[in-house]
């Protein structure tokens, strides 16, 4: 296979995908369409090109939760692997939307409301609802440009107390600034998981944040962490308040951590004196 | 070529290696100028007269080899392999001695080496190269990274003496990768490199050697800066503006 690669100057079609779709996926955060505008200039083949776009953006646009503004003024839709119906349809819960997705232009082209068997039931939407309520507060609170969704992931048709579902929560944030030639986003996952039987709620969480920085360099930062936390099974509006600050909490301290992380490692210098 | 540097601009500097393979492959008419223009991080071979490790690059290469500045012979051996002029062989000697020096002052251990060779128009080029590893398993004296490097490379072209001055015209780039991983913050890293150019037109009478080493010691006290302040406090900076830390926050509230 290898052998083969290294004596083979003409790669096959496949190939060529594979390795476009490499260079669209790695792309930095906000930066895929001016990737998929170098990579198609280097392929100079069009249906080469078209077929690793297909291919790579429906993946990127999830993994990066990019978010599109709704036609109509209906607010903005959060792209994620939790709320996809479809390949090219993402339910907004807040508003109860679905937005139509065009990935490679990342753009939303049209909204539907949902059907109510998209949407979970009246008992785990009390739940959700408070919950996003209380996360949209803390995000407009801490992040300047956050947007943030709290999904059903399990259990979302439990008509009432007895079973066990689940909740993520979702929050991106993202600064685009070409003109300065840095760009940088942040990324963190709340998994929710309500178990009832031991009336308790165990939350995971995973905060990715990355920056980029490409002035005469390219300069890039990228950091991840995974957190664990528990907290006792409460009526929908405590719950969301206790999971808020659990969330706030742990999202603080990793920022601090990353601040001494990033100064620690400036200031001790190892490679010169 | 031009899209290809573009996207070398935007891939993350630690997938250099796989970027680079993946644009050779599909661009092998482009290969030479694709392996001049794009950095890579600096490898390492053991010479095996001296015992003495050096550093490889395009401009020591010559078909598979490596050509070594402690032994002047090719690794693996070459027939024919390339070789500087005696008289600059002699100033590469020199160079090499007088920059381990500099790199044990500087940089605390790593690795160095010099090349130089004949260029066409009646002058010579000089590549000097660092490598230094910061990781746990470098020999770095504070190394205690989980991976660590700093890899440096100047490249000096020397116009022709001209009334006892030369033209120098210095590049640089600096390639740095720090990674960590712990329990309490997660996986870290933070890798980049940037390229600077200088020009000087100095005066011969103290010798090629000492004007390259001033402005390659000069050069790299910039770059430190450079990657300390605007690049590193960059990212930082962009953290911070996407979330700002808790007593900017706190500090507002009380206006608000």
């Amino acid at each position: 296979m290898s052998d083969e690669e290294s004596q083979e100057p003409e790669l096959s079609e496949k190939q060529k995908v594979e390795i476009a779709k490499w260079f669209l996926l790695n792309s930095p955060a906000g930066e895929i369409q001016y990737v998929a505008k170098d990579v198609k200039a280097v392929l100079n083949d069009e249906h080469v090109y078209n077929m690793a776009v297909s291919e790579a953006f429906p993946v990127y646009n999830k993994s990066h939760m990019i978010c599109l503004e709704m036609p109509g003024r209906v607010g903005d839709v959060l792209v994620t692997s939790f709320g996809q119906l479809n390949e090219n349809e993402y339910l907004d819960p807040r508003t109860a939307q679905v937005a139509v997705v065009d990935h490679v232009k990342q753009v939303c082209t049209e909204v539907r409301p949902a059907n109510d068997e998209e949407l979970p039931s009246p008992y785990i939407e009390e739940f959700r609802c408070a919950l996003d309520a209380e996360i949209t507060k803390y995000v407009d609170e801490a992040y300047p440009k956050g947007v943030s969704s709290v999904y059903c992931t399990n259990g979302k048709d439990v008509e009432g107390p007895g079973s066990d579902f689940e909740l993520v929560v979702v929050i991106s944030a993202v600064r685009h600034s070409p003109q300065n030639f840095c760009n940088g986003s942040w990324r963190s996952l709340w998994n929710i998981e309500f178990k009832d039987d031991v009336q308790m709620l165990e939350v995971s969480g995973n905060m990715q944040v990355g920056a980029h920085y490409f002035e005469e360099g390219n300069v890039q930062l990228d950091a991840q962490h995974e957190c664990k936390d528990s907290t006792i099974f409460q009526s929908p509006d405590d719950s969301a308040i206790s999971i808020t600050n659990i969330i706030r909490h742990h999202e603080t301290e990793y920022l601090a951590s990353l601040q001494v992380l990033n100064m620690a490692l400036l200031m001790v210098n190892c490679f010169t004196v | 070529m031009e899209a290809a540097m573009g996207l070398m601009r935007r891939i993350h500097p630690k997938n250099t290696d796989t970027a680079l393979s993946a644009l050779l492959s599909l661009l092998p008419h482009h290969s030479s100028d694709l392996l001049s223009q794009v950095d890579q991080p600096l490898q390492v071979l053991c010479d095996v007269d001296s015992g003495k490790e050096f550093i490889l690059c395009e401009y020591n290469r010559d078909s598979e080899s490596y050509r070594s500045p402690w032994s002047n012979k090719y690794h693996p051996p070459l027939e024919d392999g390339s070789h500087p002029s005696v008289e600059l062989r002699k100033l590469e000697i020199e160079a090499n001695d007088v920059f381990s020096v500099y790199r044990d002052q500087y940089y605390e251990g790593g690795i160095s080496s010099v090349y130089m060779w004949e260029d066409d128009n009646e002058g010579f080029v000089a590549c000097f190269l660092i490598k230094k590893d910061g990781s746990k398993s470098g020999q770095g004296r504070r190394g205690y990274l989980q991976e660590g490097a700093w890899d440096a490379i100047h490249v000096i072209e020397v116009g022709p003496e001209e009334e006892g001055t030369a033209h120098y015209c210095l590049t640089s780039t600096v390639m740095l990768s720090l990674t960590t991983n712990d329990e309490s913050s997660g996986t870290f890293s933070l890798s980049g490199s940037i390229r600077r150019q200088m020009n000087m037109d100095l005066s011969v009478s103290e010798g090629h050697l000492c004007n390259m080493g001033k402005m390659i010691e000069e050069m790299e006290s910039k770059l430190r800066n450079s990657l300390d302040q605007v690049y590193f406090g960059k990212t930082k900076e962009m953290v911070c503006t996407l979330r700002p830390p808790a007593e900017v926050v706190q500090m507002r509230l009380p206006d608000s």
